[in-house]
C-alpha cells in the first residue's frame, strides 16, 4: 500500500531519514498496520459527533495569579548544549 | 519479623506503626531484594543512597507523633513519571541522560504520604508496547518464568511488585499498560477513571487515554496506594475536580444484588480456553457470592483496536514532536544544520516501534487522510463509550479476561505489530471510553503462568470494582501464587 515515496514523505513529515533498510520494513509494516484500521470506513458514523475528550471537556481557566515557576538552573541541565542561560543552536539564518 | 519482600503495605503499616521495624530497615532489605533480584531486569535506576535518607527522614517523621498512610514505605515509580534526583528516561535513548527537573503531581503525592522513592522502573520506550521489549534497557523477565515477557509496558512495575521488590508501584496506562502486566504477572493492577489522577510531570504518549495506574499484590494495598495518588491537580487541566473516595472502605461491603455484566464480544476466537475457562469460573464465584451475572453487549469492540492505533499514535507523533535535541534529551554530534540536528536526533534517539508509531500518527494526520482516518476514528471512539454507556445500564460492573493469552515468550510477537497489538484486544476500548478499571488474578493455566479477570466500572465508581475485588479475594486464593524464587 506505501510506496518507497510515501515513506519518505512521512518521514520528512516526522523529521526522521529513513534508510534504505528501514523503508523496506516500514513498507511492509506500515501498510499491515493501515490494513488492520480499514475496517473503520465500514462504520456508519454519518450522525456521530467525534470524541477528543472523555468527559466533554470545556476550556479550564484559573485565577491569573504569579507562583513560583520552575528553576532555571535546574532546567538549563538538561540543555545538551548551552551557554550560561543561553541555548546553543546551530546556525539558522544564513 | 518476617522478611520486607514477603510484606505487603498494609503489613509494613502495622509493623511500623508497632515498631517492630523502621523504615531503614525495610528499605535496607528491598534494595538488597532489589539487588538479588537483577534478573529480572525491572530497574532503570535505583535510588540506594536516595531512598535511605528518605528512610531516615520517614523514621524521623515517624518519631515525631506523624503519620501518614505510607510513611516509610519503599514504593517504586515507571520511569516516564518525574522525581527530582532521579533520571527519567521513558527507557528511550532520547532521554538516556534526562535529569527529572521537577516531582510529578503523583510523586509529590507520594512523598507528601511518605513512601520511599526506591527507584524508577523498566517499560516499553515511551510506554508504547505489551512486552516490555522495546525498552532501551532490554527486556524484563516475567518472574514466573524468565523466558517470557512481563508484559508491558508497565512490565518492570509488575514484575518488581510479584517478584516482592517493592510492595508496591505506578505505571501508566494509554491501552492497558497496567492492567495487561498485572494480568501477566498476577498480581494487582488498576487503571482510575480518565480525570481521577493528575498526569502533570507524566511524560505524554496519548494525552486524551493515558492515566497513571497503581500495583499492589492484595485488593487492600491498591486501595491504599491509589488513595494517595487520587484527586484533583490544577496543574493538569484535565485532571477532574472530584474528592476522591476511600476505596479501603469499598473492600468489605460485599456484592449482594451487584448485576455483573458479560461482554460476548469479549469472549471471542482467539481467547485462549484456559483464560476463558478461569475468567467464567470467576465470574461464577462472584455469583455464589451473591451477585448477578447478565448478558451485555458492546457491538462495537471489533473496531476498538483499530480505533487506538489511529488516535493513540496521532498524540503521540504530536507529543513527542518535542524530543528535537535543542532543549533538553539527546543531541547528536556536529550536525550540518538545524535540519540535520533534527532529523538525526530523532532517528538515533528513537527506537523502532517508537518511529514507526510516530510515522503512523503522521500518516492519520496529514493532508488528505485526516477525515478518512484520525476524525473517522474520534467518531467511532464515541460509539465505543456510548457501547459503554448502554451496558452500565444493565449492570454495575463488567467482567471480562484482561487479555487473550497468558505469558507469551520473549522474541514471539516482536515481528509482527498487530499480533503484539492484539494482547490489548479487552483494554483498549475501557481507556477509549476513559473507565476505571482492574486486573484481578483469577487462575493458572497449564504452564504455571497466571490469569488475569478484568473489571471495568462506570466513571468514577473505582469503588465498585474494590468491592469485588474485595469480595472474590476473601473467597479465593489467587493472589497469593508466588513463583518460586
Amino acid at each position: 500500500m506505501f510506496s518507497s515515496d510515501d515513506i519518505k514523505k512521512l518521514g520528512k513529515l516526522a523529521h526522521l531519514y529513513i534508510s534504505q533498510e528501514e523503508e523496506v520494513e516500514l513498507i511492509h509494516k506500515l501498510s499491515a498496520i493501515i490494513e488492520h484500521v480499514d475496517h473503520l470506513t465500514s462504520v456508519d458514523v454519518s450522525a456521530v459527533q467525534p470524541m477528543s475528550h472523555v468527559h466533554g471537556s470545556t476550556n479550564v481557566t484559573r485565577s491569573d495569579e504569579l507562583t513560583p515557576g520552575l528553576s532555571i538552573e535546574d532546567l538549563m541541565k538538561n540543555v545538551p548544549d548551552h551557554s550560561g542561560r543561553f541555548i546553543r543552536v546551530p546556525l539558522i539564518v544564513e | 519479623m518476617t522478611h520486607p519482600s514477603q510484606l505487603g503495605i498494609g503489613d509494613l503499616r502495622t509493623a511500623l506503626d508497632g515498631k517492630k521495624t523502621s523504615s531503614v530497615e525495610v528499605t535496607t532489605a528491598l534494595l538488597e531484594t532489589i539487588n538479588a533480584g537483577k534478573k529480572y531486569n525491572a530497574f532503570i535506576e535505583v535510588s540506594n543512597e536516595q531512598a535511605l535518607s528518605q528512610a531516615k527522614a520517614a523514621d524521623e517523621r515517624f518519631a515525631r507523633g506523624e503519620r501518614a498512610p505510607l510513611l516509610g514505605i519503599p514504593i517504586a515509580i515507571k520511569d516516564n513519571i518525574l522525581a527530582v534526583g532521579t533520571k527519567t528516561t521513558c527507557a528511550s535513548k532520547i532521554l538516556g541522560n534526562f535529569l527529572s527537573p521537577y516531582d510529578a503531581t503523583v510523586t509529590k503525592k507520594l512523598r507528601a504520604s511518605g513512601a520511599v522513592i526506591i527507584g524508577k522502573t523498566n517499560m516499553d520506550e515511551f510506554a508504547m508496547g505489551s512486552s516490555n521489549e522495546t525498552s532501551t534497557y532490554g527486556s524484563v523477565k516475567n518472574p514466573w518464568d524468565l523466558d517470557r515477557v512481563p508484559g508491558g509496558s508497565s512490565g518492570g512495575s509488575a514484575a518488581a511488585t510479584l517478584a516482592g521488590l517493592v510492595p508496591g508501584a505506578l505505571g501508566t496506562d494509554t491501552g492497558g499498560s497496567v492492567r495487561q502486566p498485572a494480568s501477566l504477572c498476577g498480581i494487582y493492577g488498576l487503571k482510575p477513571t480518565y480525570g481521577r489522577v493528575s498526569r502533570y510531570g507524566v511524560v505524554a504518549f496519548a494525552s486524551s487515554l493515558d492515566q497513571v495506574g497503581t500495583f499492589a499484590r492484595s485488593a487492600a494495598d491498591l486501595a491504599s496506594l491509589t488513595e494517595v495518588i487520587s484527586g484533583h491537580d490544577a496543574l493538569d487541566s484535565t485532571s477532574v475536580a472530584k474528592a476522591a473516595p476511600a476505596y479501603s472502605s469499598a473492600l468489605t461491603k460485599g456484592v449482594k444484588g451487584l448485576r455483573v455484566g458479560v461482554p460476548k464480544e469479549y469472549f471471542i476466537k482467539g481467547l485462549d480456553p484456559e483464560v476463558e475457562k478461569a475468567v467464567l469460573t470467576a465470574i461464577r464465584k462472584i455469583e455464589d457470592l451473591g451477585a448477578t451475572a447478565v448478558p451485555v453487549s458492546l457491538p462495537h469492540t471489533e473496531h476498538s483496536l483499530a480505533v487506538y492505533y489511529v488516535l493513540a499514535p496521532a498524540e503521540a507523533s504530536s507529543n513527542l514532536a518535542r524530543f528535537d535535541g535543542i532543549r533538553y534529551g539527546f543531541r547528536i554530534p556536529e550536525p550540518k544544520d538545524l535540519k540535520d540536528l533534527y532529523y538525526r536526533t530523532r532517528s538515533e534517539g528513537f527506537g523502532k516501534e517508537v518511529k514507526r508509531r510516530i510515522m503512523v500518527g503522521a500518516f492519520v494526520l496529514s493532508t488528505g487522510y485526516y477525515d478518512a482516518y484520525y476524525l473517522r476514528a474520534q467518531k467511532v471512539r464515541t460509539l465505543i463509550a456510548k457501547d459503554f454507556t448502554n451496558a452500565f445500564t444493565q449492570c454495575d460492573v463488567i467482567a471480562s479476561p484482561v487479555a487473550p493469552t497468558t505469558a507469551f515468550k520473549i522474541g514471539e510477537k516482536m515481528n509482527d505489530p498487530i499480533a503484539m497489538y492484539l494482547s490489548d484486544v479487552f483494554t483498549i476500548p475501557v481507556n477509549l471510553a476513559g473507565l476505571p478499571s482492574m486486573s484481578v488474578p483469577c487462575g493458572m493455566d497449564g504452564k504455571g503462568l497466571p490469569i488475569g479477570l478484568q473489571l471495568i466500572a462506570k466513571p468514577w465508581d473505582e469503588e465498585a470494582l474494590f468491592q469485588v475485588a474485595g469480595a472474590y479475594e476473601a473467597a479465593t486464593n489467587w493472589h497469593s501464587m508466588r513463583p518460586a524464587a
